[in-house]
């Protein structure tokens, strides 16, 4: 037996490797300035950014490739995802440094600690090995552990960075456990291989392997805080720095539905198992997701239950593509995430301004008086959640419009309806914080908030141009996501002898489609 | 269809668009020059629709002017442009309401930048929304007009705005979500009868008129049918779904209600016309008494609860329910006569309620309030205003001589020979209480007037209050003209919506196959408006003057079927020469 050194594609990995080098050069940094302001580590982080992002553009429309023994796995999907990561964590950084001194939180280690869960997301999307998934998923999560606490001196800071532990620990196991199953019933950890033996080995390896994408699923649903997973959300997200939220939200939810694609893709003869399960999934989410929403009186409380809808509203998006992927791309998918992730930041990005003296101001009184204090930043925080509703002309409208017309032509009238009663249910969260900010009232206290500097005012011009722009020019935008990912119409193993009854019951219903 | 670049109709939609932005660049607190800019912005709008009237053949009910884009091509969304004789009014209607608006303005005097911006935002949107083609392009701009009028109800309004405001949005979007899906629904419905993904509502209108699209989804249209009747129920506003419209009325800041008052109500009866009436032939049929029984409703509910207002913005807010129900009752009497006065009532309805805005502004400027246990014995202090006044009310109770009348007694004209032959199930009670509408109007206007300007006055103020300024006599003048103009010489404004009102009530009349088609320029309506085929022409080109090749269905004017007929008849029987 000879052993042969693995392929190795550098071109697909190395968005990875800058953003890890750049984490430690940035911890190293730190280190070798105690006491010096972060300014130094903030500028090397966004470099380094600069530069992943850099050589991830070109990646676009390039071929799928396997490298690293199958470890990892680049196609069109990973690409955008990673583009869509690293650019988050530019937005998160840009408006990082103003808050964290506001809050007096003196923990510069947010910069390298940020980058490496991004590493970890980046991993996640890359590959299509679940031993890989579970490595990233893990660099990603123990990164947002620490960051969740740290603010050190506020108990609901340590405290949410428990709950996310420890629950997040449990999903792990769940996930762990899951992918032993897969592994034992497959022999491999490889995703292609777990669709192979679905396909030619359903009637021995069925129960086992329902078992185990049940485990697995269970985990990245807790991931992308999916209903009855979703309860550490609102709580981490009100508890977490503002900065460390509107990373999370953005970081966490690309990465943990980049896994889920893959999961599904790897699991899709099962489709009669799970596809039922999470089309309940999807509406219970929404549902749950936008009227606990309605009864809260903190603004990150309430965007952490409407990252929760939004969550639904994503996966609609990719039921739909795995419904029927021939007639459904998985543009509308990344379109959402894409907006979602600017809006989210673009919303945390104002509410981590209202933060003064140390103090976190998330009430909804904390914004009375916004507009006269900060217009960019009001104006900014109206387009975000008139985004978040789906109102024109903002690019929120246009990925749900993207979702509805997947639902309808993946032939799930159930799903949009659902959708289109919680945007009703939506508006009136989302307008409460809007109102909060525009409409002052003279009996309230006028809020505070930290001047807009220049990271700061970016950020904000930034997501209102973003809102306006991602809608307008939406046709160029989906015409790269079609270049990434256009050639994805498929999920069937292709079956060498010609026999229809071998053919999983979802994929004959699919071909009568 | 190919793509054309952008024209008149796109540089009408940018007017306010850089009035925004250039507004967005001038210091907040320089209130004489943002009011100056807002003001030339608004003007160069009036100006540019007016090139646009002068461009529109008022001889053909296709679509003119017509610009055409790619926008989101997976899709099949686009960019598309166009106006005809229903559109062109209300497109003048909101660019000159927007110049009055904007003097009328110069009395907010507290984020006076902010205000602006959202004015010329409502203008975008409500002109986006009478001239585009393209199913999404209207629902954007349909959603669009919310966040405008959300923010100059929520900042700028009175006592109760936040309610007001949230009651407004919440009510409006959850209304029209369902729209979309329903827009989305007929895509693919477009999807699977012609082959190609659209939303073009030409395309759409196309395949319904020769009956493609519905052929194997008959199941489908009365579902997507009140998807889409319940946004234009909620926007009209439409008896039950009218209840935001009194708060939103009054609390809305009185300058801009102007606007809101006179325009956005006009996108629901508009979508009615556009969309509805076009897109549904069948179920619209079946749903005729219901909906003209919800339109007969709202002119007496609305009148009724009018009379026992204690607030003038309430009052004239529900005695727009009340008007706009004569604009439904016109339409959704589907005859000639009544659709024409539904579609003028429209117009009329915008301008005498932006003068009594303009009115009641003028009172609130004065006394801070509107509530009439404060008014009262204006007449005597300010004679030339109850004159005004006068005008607008009597215009609105539909006064021989005044543009209301014209069209109340086109709708109630209409309604009656509809309800006459009993087509669609209905009977004559229908048109005879839609009657008492007219004689109720009279009891609120004149309660309205009494409780202004007659008897003592209530506060100490209007003994010391001064009559009308020059520039008020103007702006309201201005109004007041056309007021007269439509009720004396109504062919003005009826001569340019004949031919589309014709082409939209055969859309929604005549068999599938029959139907005219917004998408086939071989198909036109003769003097007579009978639906012949003519020698095939271009697209924004000369459509004046037809060749007329063969006669493809004959229409009576006047009556949906011939008179004497007591069941419904069929189509096929109508005889050429039965003129009546």
């Amino acid at each position: 037996m000879t052993y042969t050194i693995p392929e190795v594609h550098w071109e697909s990995i190395l968005p990875v490797i800058i953003v890890i080098s750049t984490g430690v050069l940035a911890l190293i940094l730190e280190m070798l300035r105690p006491k010096q302001n972060n300014n130094g580590v903030v500028l090397v982080s966004l470099v380094g950014l600069i530069a992943a992002m850099a050589f991830l553009v070109p990646q676009i429309g390039s071929e799928s490739i396997e490298s690293f023994g199958a470890m990892v796995f680049r196609d069109g999907v990973s690409v955008i995802l990673q583009i869509i990561l690293v650019g988050a964590c530019f937005l998160t950084f840009c408006f990082s440094e103003g808050y964290l001194r506001e809050k007096r939180i003196p923990f510069a280690e947010f910069y390298p600690l940020a980058l490496w869960a991004t590493s970890g997301a980046m991993l996640m999307v890359l590959t299509n090995s679940l031993m890989m998934l579970f490595i990233g998923l893990e660099v990603m999560s123990i990164a947002l552990y620490c960051l969740s606490g740290m603010a050190k001196n506020e108990l609901r800071s340590e405290e949410s960075a428990m709950k996310y532990f420890l629950l997040g620990a449990f999903a792990s196991a769940f996930l762990l456990f899951g992918m032993a199953f897969v592994y034992g019933a497959t022999g491999s950890l490889s995703l292609s291989a777990v669709s192979e033996t679905l396909t030619f080995h359903m009637d021995d390896m069925g129960v086992i392997m329902m078992l185990g994408v049940g485990l697995i699923l269970v985990g990245f649903c807790f991931k992308a805080s999916l209903v009855p997973f979703h309860q550490w959300t609102p709580d981490v997200y009100q508890g977490a720095p503002t900065n460390v939220t509107a990373f999370m939200s953005a970081i966490a939810k690309i990465a943990a539905f980049g896994a889920l694609y893959r999961v599904l893709a790897g699991a899709f003869p099962l489709m009669d198992f799970w596809f039922p399960l999470l089309v309940m999934v999807a509406i219970v989410t929404m549902t749950v997701g936008n009227l606990a929403a309605l009864v809260q009186q903190d603004v990150k409380r309430t965007l952490g239950y409407s990252a929760i809808a939004q969550a639904g509203y994503l996966l609609v998006a990719l039921l739909s593509h795995f419904r029927n992927p021939e007639a459904v791309s998985l543009n509308a998918t990344l379109y959402y995430l894409l907006v979602y992730s600017t809006m989210t930041l673009g919303a945390f990005a104002v509410i981590s301004m209202v933060a003064r003296q140390g103090r976190e101001g998330t009430r909804l009184r904390d914004l009375n008086g916004l507009w006269s204090r900060s217009p960019l930043a009001a104006v900014a925080l109206a387009f975000c959640m008139l985004s978040l509703i789906g109102i024109p002309p903002t690019a929120g409208f246009v990925g749900k419009l993207f979702i509805f017309n997947d639902a309808l032509a993946a032939g799930l009238p159930l799903l949009a309806i659902a959708l289109a009663v919680n945007s009703v249910i939506s508006v009136f969260y989302y307008l409460g914080i809007m109102k909060a900010a525009f409409v002052t009232d003279e009996n309230l206290p006028q809020g505070e908030s930290a001047p807009a500097h220049v990271g700061m005012g970016f950020v904000l011009s930034f997501s209102v141009v973003a809102m306006i722009g991602f809608a307008v020019f939406v046709a160029p935008v989906s015409q790269v996501f079609s270049r990434a990912t256009g050639d994805i119409t498929s999920y069937e193993v292709e079956i060498p002898e010609p026999d229809p009854d071998a053919a999983s019951p979802a994929a004959a219903s699919l071909s009568a489609n | 269809m190919e793509a054309t670049g952008f024209g008149v109709l796109s540089l009408l939609l940018a007017v306010p668009l850089v009035g925004i932005l250039v507004l967005l660049f001038l210091p907040e607190d320089f209130h004489p020059v943002i009011r100056t800019v807002a003001m030339v912005f608004s003007l160069i709008a009036f100006g540019v629709s007016l090139v646009v009237y002068a461009a529109f053949q008022p001889e053909t009910y296709h679509f003119q002017l017509v610009e055409r884009m790619d926008w989101i091509p997976a899709l099949g969304i686009q960019y598309q442009l166009g106006i005809d004789g229903l559109s062109l009014w209300l497109v003048l209607l909101t660019t000159f309401m927007t110049v009055i608006a904007s003097w009328a303005s110069f009395s907010i005097k507290e984020k006076v930048r902010g205000y602006y911006i959202c004015l010329f935002l409502l203008q975008m949107a409500l002109l986006g929304v009478f001239m585009s083609l393209d199913l999404i392009l209207i629902y954007v701009f349909f959603e669009l007009s919310l966040v405008p009028i959300y923010f100059l109800i929520a900042v700028w309004g009175g006592a109760n705005k936040t309610y007001a405001a949230n009651k407004f949005l919440i009510y409006t979007f959850a209304a029209s979500i369902f729209m979309l899906v329903g827009m989305v629904m007929l895509s693919q419905l477009h999807l699977e009868a012609i082959g190609t993904r659209s939303f073009d509502l030409l395309a759409i209108q196309g395949a319904v008129a020769n009956g493609t699209l519905w052929a194997g989804a008959m199941q489908l249209q009365p579902l997507i049918f009140w998807a889409f009747m319940l946004a234009f129920m909620v926007k009209t506003p439409m008896f039950p779904f009218h209840t935001w419209l009194p708060d939103a009325y009054s609390n809305a800041p009185a300058p801009a209600m102007i606007m809101i008052a006179a325009l956005p109500v006009k996108m629901g009866s508009y979508g009615i016309l556009r969309l509805l009436l076009p897109l549904f032939p069948d179920t619209l049929q079946r749903y005729i008494p219901l909906l003209l029984g919800l339109a007969i409703v709202a002119i007496i509910y609305g009148a009724v609860v009018a009379a026992v207002q204690p607030d003038l913005k309430k009052l004239i807010g529900y005695s727009s329910v009340a008007h706009m129900g004569f604009v439904t009752l016109g339409i959704f009497s589907l005859t000639h006569t009544g659709m024409m006065g539904g579609s003028y009532q429209q117009l009329n309805h915008g301008i005498s309620t932006g003068l009594l805005f303009l009115m009641v502004l003028f009172v609130a400027q004065r006394l801070k309030t509107t509530d009439f246990s404060h008014l009262g014995g204006l007449k005597k202090r300010m004679p030339l205003f109850s004159v005004i006044f006068l005008i607008a009310m009597l215009s609105g109770v539909g006064m021989p001589g005044t543009n209301g009348f014209v069209g109340e007694f086109l709708a109630l004209m209409g309604a009656f020979e509809s309800t006459r032959t009993n087509q669609f199930g209905l009977n004559i009670w229908f048109s005879v209480v839609a009657g008492t509408g007219v004689f109720l109007a009279a009891v609120y206007q004149l309660y309205m007037f009494q409780q202004t300007f007659y008897g003592k006055p209530k506060t100490v103020m209007i003994s010391r209050l001064k009559d009308l300024k020059t520039g008020e006599v103007v702006l309201a003048s201005t109004l007041i003209l056309f007021i007269f103009w439509g009720g004396l010489y109504p062919s003005t404004f009826l001569k340019p919506l004949e031919q589309s009102v014709g082409a939209t009530r055969m859309m929604s009349l005549n068999p599938a196959g029959q139907r005219p088609s917004w998408n086939d320029l071989t198909l036109e309506l003769d003097e007579d408006g009978n639906l012949v085929r003519v020698a095939p022409r271009v697209r924004n080109g000369d459509l004046a003057a037809f060749e007329v090749t063969e006669m493809v269905f004959e229409d009576r004017k006047h009556y949906p079927f011939p008179p004497e007929a007591d069941a419904p008849p069929e189509f096929a029987s109508a005889q050429p020469g039965g003129e009546s």
